[in-house]
């Protein structure tokens, strides 16, 4: 397919852009294969480049001849454009339509996209599972790495190489993938060096109406206890969802067949839940006109904090068996691909102070959702402005970067990065020029040649000229285990995110580079003062002994 | 630590007679083996020795390395509650004026209710000279309290503002509080109106508050004038009233008009003209232009503000009860609407250079809201500490805000008891968090004066009007609360403040969206530490600059050195070593390890309640009990095993302090702490 069959209108003149706290463009429209772009043909205005990816939906008005396009982003963005004629403006509308929805993934930006600086450090090499399991051999000898999904036939969502207990053979593997929803068998997630417990993480298991059990998994997870030593078992729905999930062939450990294991039931919201409340949430957010009360009550309705509140809440749980308790857990949800992806990383920054680094973070970000199988495409098809029923949508990632953000913001010195490099990561997820959250598991991500044909976001985003506008300037590394506080009035609204189209950054902008300045400035005095120091200790020593006056 | 109980309760004995009077009222000084439960977790309870002086009561804790102290004044109590009875004992619980929230627990039914009656009664003083203020006596001598007492002056603020200047001058006629006894001494007026225009007019004001200036715009010569509700009922009308405007009018030479600002609703002020009261009507008066501004009542500000105290002392609520209690409590849409007051006044001051006349109905309540909001929105002197202490002074301490009855210093009207000056600092924190390089001042400050005004320690706060203040000599006996803030001023500066900058001379034009209202929880939640951010960005960033500072200094005396070497090499080098040793990590530490050690309760006792399973070892818990006031263990246990590698403690400004660090004078322990980390 040819893009330009689908552009029926490459160029319009005449068209002004709308946005907010901005000043309006008149200028050039144009349409390419993957961008919207206006241009006011003049020096010192800046363009707009809107990739078609990151828009979620568009509406379009007539009065006269003058069309207008409200275009809806995935970054939550609102923008308008005034079209002269109706004609040019159902055109660019219709083309806008189908560019910014086609249905395969190679025809995506990224694998047309070029990059303008040198890839110096291939990010599709950066993170491989190889690398992390050296880590861990460093630390125990009771884990090895499996290669028994190298074909992606035991479970298609897993990687090729899987850590697992030592003395579980690949062959109990298969059995206990048979027995998990989607064969996502129990394996290694995070290892405590502390105290040299673990978390694993797994599907639920296929124990139907009937109770149905399986010795390989029992004996699987079993093996990662410490003799006389119990385990918890964390499963992210209720326990009537839960029991709804027999009737489907799911279901959740019996406590007679797992007797070394306690299981807790949370109430983390099914994927498709959380994009409704999405949708609701930043209809409020944009709603301009409301008062006071309908604001409070809208956020409530929408139900995002409350998910904030429950996922943090189950990480943190997760976290305070494995520190606190001494014990391993094993977390699972039903599918194992989303709400247990949340609490196996949330708990992993709460535990583990090198995923609170920038390459820690891009780690964990590999390991436990792109390699963990989290379904990127699926869920980041679209976002709070999709008109149609949801399909598989749903703001899993976002919310754990919400989750995130909020433990940052009770912790703001023990980070490495902004809020800046949270929200980056919410809009290539969304929509990028680069291949790293395309694809819903490792197996699609080889087939589509992804690391041969797009670049990877961390061989841009580590380059020295991007990571500094990530670095949190009051980062200074802290060892502790972090614990975050989980009541309502500790947890706020990411205004970053959802109120960020909507207000004027410059008042805060300014408070980030005072506070940057503020830093740097004594850094900078400090290097002056030790080298004047060093300097008159230099003159001392050539001036032979001193002599107190 | 004790020995400093002891010597506290010296000197209060050695001092007053007070004391002696209280003393009737305790009927039980001292019980033994009383339980303070921490509010987080009713598992951790710290046992220890309850003290009920004239004062304060006191819970000395019965540990043997941490003895910690809780010291809570008595004027600070609204409330003493008793809980129902259980196995454990009899519960107390006493309810603070700065939103803390304390839970005993005593032994036996009896001392129970002594304690009870006790403070019931302590809490409720019946005259201004059981308050502490009155018997506070810091060491100092009587020329440093008069002193401290000069530190602000109004004539020099009027002064600032360009005032007296040809158009207004100070009027004397109500030297001796006789047109108005509850207006300041000293007020500005028209040069023009003639002494029976502000006699006539005062007539025809509630309480005879009659338009006078509030804040007087150097730039554009436009005014903030304030009173009281006219007494027009449905037809009445005074000429010397409508003079009085014309003339304020006409004192804007630029402006052809002036803005006359009802701050109640419409229906209220209707409401008020069956009793002879009302509002202006625009016929009569020349050139004004009428506006409502729907603000509440008192009544309405105290209900808003205990359903707003209720949500925030929910324990473990979950998300949907804490929005919609918030929102139920109407308090961010009052706040709201007190700031929209301010910002119509500040707007038609600044951008239209119209004069304004602000008026409630006795204009002592919302008046000095809106007022002192608009002062914060136009002048950026009020964003300095001085400035707000000033502004405070001028538009609440000097133009009668009734602080005695609206904090209710003394047992008396529920009724008049009002959040009236707590919602205007809360206004000031909404556009803090708005412009945070704006203000000089950090929230601290606003807590503290927060507390001030309700504890009585010193006395700024006491009384309803400055004639009451004079006849008690408030001046003479009690101390000035001003200096003290000021001294400890390095406490309450916002790093971020950047007072060159061109921006911030101007008009601050805040944004209303809903959204921008924000529950504030530093001062709602004061005392519960763990609901609070564990390490905190401003302390941080205080420690940076502090110790800038020093590094500057170091440099200049390097410099120096350098330039004697280069001059005379061979001469002798003095050193002084040791000025600053190369540091490390500087600023990491106002990390509360021991708080960022301690899981919240994220299951609600499922760990550890369970029989069967695991249950926190000894060691643990007794560790959670070392942590109930958020200090660091000293003894190792759990929590400190933590820390191994962990953030090592640096600098003064590094944690434990969410008590106020100005309140630091151990003989005269202050109820802003929760004391046990004194020491």
């Amino acid at each position: 397919m040819e893009f330009a069959e689908l552009i029926k209108t490459p160029r319009v003149d005449g068209v002004v852009l709308h946005r907010p706290f901005m000043p309006t463009v008149e200028g050039t429209l144009c349409l390419t294969g993957h961008h919207l772009i206006l241009s006011s043909r003049q020096d010192n205005t800046e363009e707009l480049w809107l990739l078609h990816a990151n828009i979620d939906s568009i509406e379009k008005r007539f009065v006269g001849s003058l069309g207008t396009i409200i275009v809806k982003c995935k970054d939550l963005r609102v923008i308008q454009l005034d079209i002269p004629g109706m004609e040019e403006c159902l055109n660019i509308a219709s083309s806008i339509e189908a560019l910014s929805t086609l249905d395969s993934v190679s025809l995506m930006y990224p694998f047309f996209y070029r990059p303008l600086f040198e890839v110096i450090e291939d990010g599709w090499q950066l993170f491989v599972p190889e690398e992390a399991f050296k880590d861990l051999e460093s630390m125990t000898d009771e884990w090895r790495l499996s290669e028994v999904n190298k074909d992606f036939s035991v479970c298609p969502s897993y990687p090729s190489l899987l850590t697992v207990p030592k003395d579980i053979d690949d062959e109990s593997l298969c059995k206990a993938a048979s027995f998990r929803h989607g064969g996502r068998f129990p394996v290694l997630s995070y290892y405590h060096k502390k105290n040299g417990m673990v978390m694993m993480r797994a599907a639920q298991p296929l124990t139907g109406t009937n109770g149905r059990r399986c010795k390989e998994d029992e004996k699987l997870i079993n093996a990662t206890l410490c003799a006389g030593k119990r385990g918890y078992i964390i499963d992210t729905r209720t326990i009537a969802v839960a029991q709804q999930a027999k009737a489907r062939g799911g279901g959740f450990e019996q406590e007679a067949n797992y007797p070394q294991w306690r299981r807790i039931h949370k109430a983390i919201e099914r994927s498709n839940v959380l994009q409704e409340g999405l949708i609701k949430l930043v209809e409020a957010c944009n709603d301009q006109s409301h008062s006071m009360d309908r604001w409070l009550s809208k956020l409530e309705a929408s139900n995002w904090q409350s998910n904030v509140k429950e996922i943090l809440t189950t990480a943190c749980l997760a976290a305070q068996c494995i520190d606190r308790e001494g014990a391993s857990v094993l977390v699972h949800g039903t599918e194992g691909t989303d709400s247990t992806l949340q609490v196996t990383s949330l708990a992993q920054i709460i535990l583990d102070p090198a995923c609170r680094t920038i390459r820690g973070f891009e780690a964990l970000i590999e390991r436990e959702w792109l390699q963990a199988g989290h379904p990127f495409q699926q869920r980041c098809a679209q976002s709070a402005y999709s008109n149609g029923k949801p399909r598989s949508e749903a703001p899993v990632f976002l919310l754990f970067l919400d989750c995130v953000w909020q433990i940052l913001r009770q912790f703001p010195c023990s980070f490495q990065f902004n809020e800046n490099f949270l929200i980056m990561l919410f809009e290539h997820a969304y929509a990028s020029q680069f291949g790293t959250f395309l694809g819903n598991s490792v197996a699609e991500r080889l087939k589509l040649l992804l690391s041969q044909k797009t670049v990877s976001l961390w061989s841009w985003v580590n380059r020295p000229q991007e990571l500094e506008r990530f670095l949190n300037p009051l980062y200074e590394p802290n060892n502790l285990v972090i614990w975050p506080s989980v009541a309502p009035q500790s947890l706020l609204l990411w205004e970053g995110v959802f109120l960020r189209w909507n207000r004027s950054t410059k008042c805060l902008d300014e408070a980030y580079q005072e506070m940057v300045h503020i830093i740097e400035y004594n850094k900078e005095l400090q290097n002056k003062v030790n080298s004047l120091r060093r300097q008159l200790a230099q003159l001392e020593t050539e001036d032979g002994p001193l002599q107190t006056p | 630590m004790y020995h400093d109980t002891k010597k506290y309760f010296c000197t209060l004995m050695s001092c007053t007679e007070v004391w002696w009077s209280e003393m009737e009222h305790i009927r039980m000084p001292k019980v033994e083996n009383v339980r303070l439960v921490d509010r987080s977790s009713s598992r951790r309870t710290q046992v220890g020795t309850l003290y009920l002086t004239a004062t304060h009561t006191i819970f000395v804790g019965k540990g043997s390395e941490d003895r910690s102290e809780l010291w809570v004044l008595h004027s600070l109590v609204c409330d003493v509650l008793k809980h129902k009875a259980s196995q454990n004992g009899y519960p107390l619980i006493i309810h603070c004026k700065n939103f803390q929230v304390i839970q005993f627990i005593i032994p036996q039914e009896s001392d129970w209710h002594n304690v009870y009656i006790s403070l019931s009664r302590l809490s409720r003083p019946e005259k201004y000279e059981e308050l502490y203020c009155f018997s506070f006596n810091p060491n100092v001598d009587k020329a440093e309290r008069e002193h401290s007492w000069d530190f602000l002056d109004l004539k020099a603020e009027y002064s600032r503002m360009g005032l007296p200047n040809k158009l207004w001058h100070v009027t004397a006629i109500n030297r001796e509080y006789r047109v108005c006894d509850t207006y300041p001494a000293d007020l500005f007026v028209p040069k023009s109106v003639t002494l029976p225009v502000i006699i006539g007019s005062s007539k025809f004001r509630s309480r005879g508050r009659f338009p006078t200036l509030s804040y007087y715009c150097k730039e554009n010569h436009a005014t903030i004038c304030r009173s009281s509700q006219p007494l027009s009922g449905f037809s009445a009308r005074c000429l010397e009233d409508e003079q009085m405007l014309q003339a304020i009018m006409k004192s804007n030479p630029g402006s052809r008009f002036m803005y006359v600002v009802d701050t109640r609703p419409k229906l209220n002020a209707m409401a008020n003209r069956a009793a002879g009261k009302g509002y202006e009507n625009e016929d009569n008066y020349c050139n004004i232009k009428f506006q409502f501004i729907g603000i509440e009542n008192i009544h309405v500000m105290r209900n808003s503000q205990q359903k707003l105290i209720e949500v925030s002392a929910l324990r473990s609520p979950s998300m949907g009860e804490f929005l919609m209690g918030l929102e139920n409590s109407d308090w961010l849409r009052h706040i709201k609407s007190i700031m929209e007051a301010g910002i119509f006044i500040s707007k038609a001051v600044a951008e239209e250079g119209v004069s304004v006349l602000v008026h409630c109905s006795d204009g002592w309540d919302r008046t000095a809201q809106v007022c002192s909001v608009a002062s914060v929105l136009l002048d950026p002197y009020y964003r300095t500490l001085k400035g707000l202490m000033v502004l405070i002074e001028k538009d609440w301490v000097s133009f009668g805000h009734k602080f005695s009855h609206r904090c209710g210093h003394l047992d008396g009207e529920a009724k008049e008891v009002s959040p009236v000056i707590d919602q205007f600092l809360e206004c000031v924190w909404q556009l803090m968090e708005q412009f945070p390089c704006y203000f000089e001042y950090n929230e601290k400050f606003l807590i503290s004066i927060h507390n001030h005004v309700y504890s009585c320690h010193y006395g700024n706060f006491i009384c309803n009007s400055q004639k009451e203040r004079k006849d008690l000599c408030i001046k003479e006996k009690t101390h000035s609360i001003w200096p003290h803030l000021w001294e400890n001023k390095l406490d309450f500066m916002n790093p971020l403040f950047k007072p060159d900058q061109s921006q911030n001379q101007g008009l601050l034009r805040p944004r209303t969206a809903p959204y921008c209202f924000k529950y504030w929880r530093r001062l709602y939640n004061r005392f519960d530490r763990e609901l609070h951010p564990r390490q905190s960005e401003l302390d941080c960033l205080m420690t940076v600059k502090e110790e800038t500072q020093q590094l500057e200094e170091a440099l200049a005396l390097y410099e120096q050195k350098l330039a004697v070497l280069d001059k005379e090499r061979a001469k002798t080098l003095y050193m002084q070593k040791g000025v600053l040793e190369s540091k490390q990590a500087l600023w990491s530490s106002p990390l509360d390890t021991s708080l960022a050690n301690t899981p919240q309760d994220y299951i609600g006792g499922f760990i550890g309640g369970a029989p069967n399973v695991f249950t926190l070892q000894q060691g643990e818990r007794e560790s959670a009990e070392l942590c109930l006031f958020g200090d660091k263990p000293k003894s190792s246990d759990a929590d400190n095993s933590d820390q191994e590698s962990g953030v090592a403690d640096f600098s003064s400004h590094s944690s434990g302090e969410e008590s106020l660090p100005s309140e630091d004078s151990v003989k005269d322990p202050d109820s802003d702490e929760t004391g046990p980390n004194r020491a």
